[in-house]
């Protein structure tokens, strides 16, 4: 249960909002992170802490596609479509990584590690293509440094190659 | 050097500048706070930024100064500031940048902005995807706080302002003022019909200003140089000020390029993002994020500021320059951004609902050269018949890049209509055939 394991984090989201509700879209981020995906018991459980119905978590719940109602892999890759993307290859990037990783968009390997997902627009035009894995931004891929990321990933759980603070371009002096 | 001076860029084009609070107030961060809370009434802070020119850098343009104005100066209960960083319009990428790299400076702008109104509540409304910037913010939040910059009696004045960051959760429609106060309240993200307006009834249903990011990081400037000097910059009167454009596509060097309003697109093109990336053409540019309709190589010597650009038939919006090569496929293309439109038309009218998904079937079968002319005559009657009959702009949106490919690159679809007809592919489909 949240509300046991989580109390002084839920207060504190609690106390940001004169109106309970607005804390629904946090407190189901919370169980996103417990689980790795909204559960059907998490979301009763928000109802009761906002003293919502059931429905009215779900109905939000649905509308939001960062929320997932269903298990995802432990790495979730998703690569913008959009097209300031297809301009520059993101529809070849997603040919790699179903090729390598023998999955289609919307599949997770059978180890459970990678669910691949193609998404719209995530604000990286400039850098294009791109995807993000779980909460870190990949930009300017290219076939070696996916490789590359796909094998620290499995490695060590992450990859020094996800973008810090953005600025792009680079302001003059700064390391490449 | 950079040719033109930045102002909104100017501390993270430094080396090294990181962004931290001591950083910040080397550069004279937080000096225009000082100056203005308890110095200067919150009614002459309106009408400085009134004076200035500013105009929402989100999409609309609406005079900042006269969205304040809107608020009802005898309301007594609370009132709200709402940031609006849900940056999704694609091609757009520059409150990002500000946010990540300058978090400060929007504090700043918020806090000014929050004095302006009498708000002593507000909200950053960052989209889910930017888990970077909402952390970013929060850490500087944090050391605001510390210093005496945010919360209770702001630097002894009396005044207290508090901010929080709100993270959405992957919904475009989201960065629609009334859908973001919808989402902010734990609902889905659906606009409001307006009247009324958010600034009298707004968040909680009290007055509320929305504004965003790059907006609020032009106060602290205004404050400290003025209205006047503020106004002399870019393409005065009606369109003051720089803004941070976001060039992407085909060019040497996409990225963000802060240049005064009413420099020419062939300016921004091909000399601030080096031009093209190889030896073809350009064939088409959106000049301000997806919902604008695409220009022609004949608008290169259009400026960049709200009237030309409205003027050319299109609009500059968010200021999201996409720039594409000959040999780029228009109807793919127009395809393409017509799928976003359709993936996130948040079903609260029928005409977006339905339509957008009508668009993309006609649109996928012509691609996949199962067209027919009469399709033609289809797109442009439903796009005729879904802007302007919806509760927000996004009905307007969702038309632009189907009606501006078939009027500047008609040929092209009709090569693609013709190839099916030659092939002679077309043949009654089965009913409920999906493409």
């Amino acid at each position: 249960m949240l509300k046991e394991k989580y109390q002084a984090e839920i207060d504190e989201i609690l106390s940001r909002y004169p109106v309970k509700r607005s804390a629904l879209l946090p407190l189901l981020y919370l169980a996103q992170r417990e689980e790795g995906y909204v559960t059907e018991t998490a979301m009763q459980e928000i109802a009761g802490i906002l003293k919502l119905t059931p429905p009215q978590v779900y109905e939000t719940a649905t509308f939001y596609t960062m929320l997932n109602l269903k298990p995802v892999g432990k790495f979730h890759l998703q690569v913008c479509k959009s097209l300031m993307c297809a301009l520059v290859g993101s529809d070849t990037v997603i040919g790699w990584i179903g090729t390598k990783l023998r999955i289609k968009p919307g599949e997770t390997t059978q180890d459970r590690l990678f669910t691949l997902s193609i998404v719209e627009c995530l604000a990286a035009c400039g850098t294009g293509p791109m995807m993000q894995v779980n909460d870190d931004y990949y930009e300017r891929l290219t076939e070696e440094k996916l490789d590359r990321i796909l094998a620290d990933l499995r490695q060590t759980g992450t990859s020094s190659l996800k973008t810090g603070p953005f600025m792009w371009p680079e302001p003059s002096g700064a390391k490449s | 050097m950079p040719k033109y001076e930045p102002i909104l860029l100017k501390n993270m084009m430094q080396p090294g500048y990181t962004g931290s609070l001591p950083e910040y107030e080397r550069a004279g961060g937080y000096q225009a706070l000082r100056n203005v809370l308890g110095k200067v009434t919150p009614a002459e802070v309106t009408a400085v930024v009134m004076k200035s020119g500013l105009r929402g850098r989100g999409g609309a343009g609406f005079p900042t100064g006269v969205k304040w104005g809107f608020l009802p100066k005898d309301y007594q209960g609370p009132r709200y500031l709402c940031c609006n960083a849900d940056e999704s319009e694609p091609g757009t990428f520059k409150d990002r940048q500000l946010i990540e790299r300058d978090p400060h400076q929007l504090l700043e702008g918020m806090l000014l902005a929050c004095y302006a109104i009498g708000a002593a509540s507000s909200y950053i409304y960052i989209r889910g995807e930017f888990v970077l910037g909402a952390k970013i913010l929060e850490a500087a939040i944090k050391e605001a706080r510390a210093a005496g910059y945010v919360g209770k009696n702001i630097l002894g004045t009396g005044v207290s302002i508090d901010i929080w960051v709100h993270r959405g959760a992957g919904a475009y429609i989201c960065g629609e003022e009334t859908a973001l106060l919808e989402s902010l309240e734990g609902k889905r993200g659906l606009p409001r019909v307006k009247p009324p307006f958010p600034a009298t009834h707004g968040l909680y249903n009290k007055p509320t200003v929305v504004n965003n990011v790059e907006t609020l990081a032009n106060l602290p400037h205004i404050m400290n140089r003025g209205a006047e000097w503020f106004a002399s910059i870019g393409s005065p009167p009606k369109s003051t000020g720089t803004r941070v454009f976001c060039v992407s596509g085909h060019v040497a060097r996409p990225g963000n390029y802060e240049v005064p309003m009413g420099i020419t697109f062939r300016e921004l093109i091909y000399e601030q993002a080096g031009g093209m990336r190889s030896d073809k053409k350009l064939k088409a540019f959106i000049p301000g994020g997806a919902s604008a309709p695409f220009l022609t190589p004949d608008h290169l010597d259009v400026k960049l500021d709200f009237e030309s650009v409205a003027l050319a038939g299109s609009m500059l919006g968010s200021g999201g320059v996409t720039v594409m090569e000959e040999g780029t496929d228009m109807v793919w293309a127009a395809l393409r951004l017509m799928e976003f439109f359709y993936h996130e038309s948040c079903g609260k009218c029928s005409p977006c609902r339905e339509g957008s998904s009508w668009l993309v079937q006609i649109m996928r079968r012509i691609v996949n050269k199962r067209g027919r002319m009469a399709d033609l005559e289809t797109l442009t009657d439903l796009c005729k018949n879904i802007a302007g009959r919806t509760v927000c702009a996004f009905g307007d949106a969702e038309v632009s890049p189907i009606l501006s490919t078939l009027k500047h690159w008609r040929h092209e679809y009709v090569t693609y209509i013709h190839a099916a007809e030659a092939a002679n592919l077309i043949r009654p489909e089965p009913a409920g055939a999906k493409h």
